[in-house]
């Protein structure tokens, strides 16, 4: 439960509530937003980045801790493997088990290919289960997939490219019907109408949801699918290398089983990068909202196997983690908190910004209360007020057990019924804007027959993502992905497997003065403390 | 120095904070963990675990990500449990009592003992949910288990060898594929979109100059 300095601060919140409630907090203007990114947003903080020192976007920068991975050279430096030993051998390998990768299977299965997934943990352990508020589609008769690219294309900074938004935006009605048919029960209403709400950003309600378990519920049916269609799936085996061939054209992996340490070679026509995000790379010291793999190993793979990072140095932070208890500081706090209504509150009661403003300005704007002595002091730092008690009295008693069933959940764990209290949160880092360069097709442009699919790809958003668009990503790409690279796969020939990209990037390293100490992709977080 | 309390993994003991959750206090303790840890935020089900305070009888189940652990604690994690998904083609079955006969029916052979209940870390009413299954009533079964994660510990604890998640996410699916109504407005949208109804329009938004694009969308209305 809360300590005596938070239950002061508590009061505030209660003696507020019913005027707060009264008026709609003011929407910033375009010109306040810019001004409060650049002071408070981590994206903006020098200290946080370094700059890439060789490979396609050598001159860049790039949050530190990946510039290190990227500086890193391969696990299989100098290590021993017969490459020419193939121990798996199909036409489309899927590198990562998420919302993504499945997709891809399920659509690359669907058109015939003979397809397997290789996952580090287990299938399903991935970002997509942990997303809780929605995906994204204009299927209601006041909205099109103009206004959807319109919301995605400002919430992202005008930084999108083009013709990935496009796909994302025309194929996102299509692909919930898809999961529909797949049997994911999405929110209905009695007649079949989706129910469905705002994220920060959107101007339509286009939310469409599966209570508070959204990315659980698609990701769950999706590994059902996978399982049924008795599609290979290689479980705690991580694809450490990238092979190519004399051509250039990527041809398999080289896999790692996590548990016995030994290594095996899959050879493939086309390969799926579908690993996911990087929150577990810490950036600038933030809790995390992802699950344990979420190391950017496809980044890391791809591109030192040449291929280009797109906005790598733009990084999404979910505005609203945990800020207290401790056992779940960083995790979730879903938007939908305050799609159904919740305000931000500071220390004094006041709610200082709109709650529905977009989550690189919504985070800002925590940061910057907490850091100008507006933020409730807790034993971890400080946070702002989630005004939850306020979804009850608007949506009606029980609202918040039927709509966000795992938020409470997760609260009343510790002792916090965050339907008569109000809950602490302060920015967790949640997603990376950014990733591998691809087209609109799918495949990167600098490596034949590799295509990426889902949160490692970049450019899909922009500088910024809106809510509910990376559940969509991961489908649309994903199935995009499965269905382009089953098709490309009857047109292509592997010539002579080689890994001497490997020894390439090395020596690059070493002429750019790069003293490698430390091996990448880093495949789990080091967590285990050591005494000595 | 902070509230240490002893725990015992597999049977061997460690001195952590008492502050920490099961699985953080077992990377305190030195552990690297690659089963039973997933999500880390109480959603995937891979860090099921069963414990027994020392002097009490009880034994009681726990995903280790979303538990703190406690003086006393015998912790042994479930990394894996052989459950037993039938497969089947989504397209070919149908929500009649039929077809949990056909491919669970096993849970005919439900004794009443609650224990899967009891072991839910998600509290949820597991031996309801497979009544409904058994008698045909996918949706209520799909409502009463919708908040399952599949951490298997209603399965280690079943006399019956029920894999009740699997029950679960198979009434889910015939739920949300044939018993609940057809969205008509996205079935018209996605016909719209496939006639090419929208290809004009998002050719022209595409070909914008930002600047445009900004007045576009800095002044644009946002539903009430």
């Amino acid at each position: 439960m809360y300590t005596p300095e938070i239950l002061e601060s508590l009061k505030k919140v209660e003696a507020t509530r019913d005027e707060r409630m009264k008026t709609e907090p003011r929407r910033m203007t375009a010109d306040e937003k810019d001004a409060l990114l650049k002071a408070y947003h981590p994206d903006y903080r020098a200290d946080g980045f370094k700059e890439i020192k060789i490979g396609p976007n050598k001159g860049q920068k790039a949050p530190a801790e990946l510039a290190d991975l990227l500086h890193s050279n391969s696990r299989i430096l100098g290590e021993n493997i017969d490459i020419s030993k193939v121990d798996y051998d199909v036409d489309v390998l899927v590198i990562g088990g998420g919302g993504a990768g499945s997709s891809a299977a399920i659509e690359a299965h669907e058109a015939g290919a003979d397809v397997m997934i290789v996952t580090k943990l287990r299938i399903g352990d991935a970002n997509t289960m942990m997303a809780e508020g929605g995906i994204q589609a204009a299927d209601k008769e006041n909205d099109s997939p103009v206004q959807h690219y319109l919301d995605a294309f400002g919430g992202g900074h005008f930084a999108a490219r083009p013709e990935l938004l496009r796909r994302l935006v025309m194929e996102a009605p299509d692909a919930i019907k898809w999961l529909n048919k797949l049997g994911v029960m999405f929110d209905k209403d009695s007649d079949g109408r989706m129910v469905t709400t705002h994220g920060g950003g959107t101007s339509r309600k286009r939310m469409h949801a599966c209570k508070d378990y959204s990315g659980a519920e698609i990701m769950r049916t999706l590994r059902d699918e996978v399982i049924n269609r008795k599609i290979p799936v290689v479980e705690f085996t991580s694809a450490v290398e990238l092979i190519k061939d004399e051509k250039g054209q990527v041809a398999g992996a080289v896999l790692l089983n996590m548990e016995t340490g030994d290594y095996s070679v899959a050879k493939a026509k086309t390969v799926v990068i579908a690993t996911g995000g990087a929150g577990r790379l810490h950036y600038q010291n933030f809790p995390t909202s992802n699950h344990y793999g979420a190391t950017a190993d496809g980044l890391v793979l791809a591109y030192r196997a040449g291929a280009p990072l797109l906005y790598q140095d733009t990084i999404q932070y979910h505005p609203t983690g945990v800020a207290y208890p401790s056992q779940i500081f960083g995790a979730l706090v879903t938007e939908k908190v305050r799609s159904l209504g919740a305000m931000l509150v500071n220390k004094d009661g006041e709610a200082y910004a709109h709650p529905l403003e977009t989550r690189d300005v919504s985070a800002s704007a925590i940061i910057r209360e907490c850091a100008s002595g507006r933020g409730v002091e807790t034993p971890l730092g400080s946070g702002v007020w989630l005004d939850t008690p306020m979804i009850e009295i608007l949506g009606g008693e029980g609202t918040i057990e039927k709509r966000i069933p795992a938020m409470l959940r997760m609260y009343l764990n510790y002792g916090i019924d965050m339907r008569k209290v109000p809950i602490l949160v302060y920015p967790t880092l949640h997603y990376q804007n950014g990733g591998v360069e691809i087209g609109g097709e799918g495949f990167t442009k600098a490596i034949p027959n590799l295509l990426v699919a889902g949160e490692a790809v970049g450019g899909i958003h922009g500088r910024n993502r809106l809510m509910g668009n990376s559940l969509l990503d991961i489908i649309v790409f994903g199935r995009n992905a499965g269905k382009a690279a089953a098709k490309k796969a009857k047109d292509v020939t592997i010539g002579e497997m080689t890994l001497s990209h490997i020894d390439d990037y090395a020596k690059e390293l070493k002429s750019a003065g790069i003293e490698a100490e430390s091996v990448s992709p880093l495949l789990l977080p080091k967590y285990a403390r050591h005494e000595r | 120095m902070e509230n240490m309390v002893n725990v015992y993994f597999f049977g061997k003991k460690y001195s952590v904070p008492g502050d920490l959750t099961i699985m953080t206090a077992m990377e305190y303790a030195g552990y690297t963990l690659s089963r039973g840890c997933g999500c880390r935020h109480g959603f995937c089900g891979a860090c099921a675990t069963i414990y027994r305070i020392k002097g009490q009888n009880e034994l009681k189940t726990c995903l280790a990500c979303q538990t703190q652990v406690q003086e006393g604690m015998y912790v042994a994690s479930i990394p894996y449990f052989p459950s037993d998904k039938r497969t089947y083609e989504i397209e070919d079955i149908r929500p009649d009592q039929r077809v949990m006969m056909e491919l669970y029916p096993e849970i005919y052979a439900c004794i009443g003992c609650n224990a899967c209940t009891k072991a839910c870390t998600q509290d949820l009413n597991v031996m309801q949910y497979i009544a409904y299954a058994q008698r045909g009533e996918f949706e209520k079964c799909a409502q009463e288990s919708f908040d399952c994660v599949a951490c298997g510990c209603c399965m280690t604890r079943c006399p019956a060898g029920i894999s009740h998640p699997m029950v679960g996410l198979l009434a889910r699916r015939l739920t949300g594929k044939y018993i609940a109504p057809e969205a008509e407005h996205l079935t018209k949208r996605v016909d719209e979109i496939n006639k090419g109804e929208y290809d004009e329009l998002i050719e022209q938004i595409m070909q914008k100059p930002i600047s445009e694009m900004q007045e576009l969308y800095n002044t644009r209305e946002i539903e009430k």
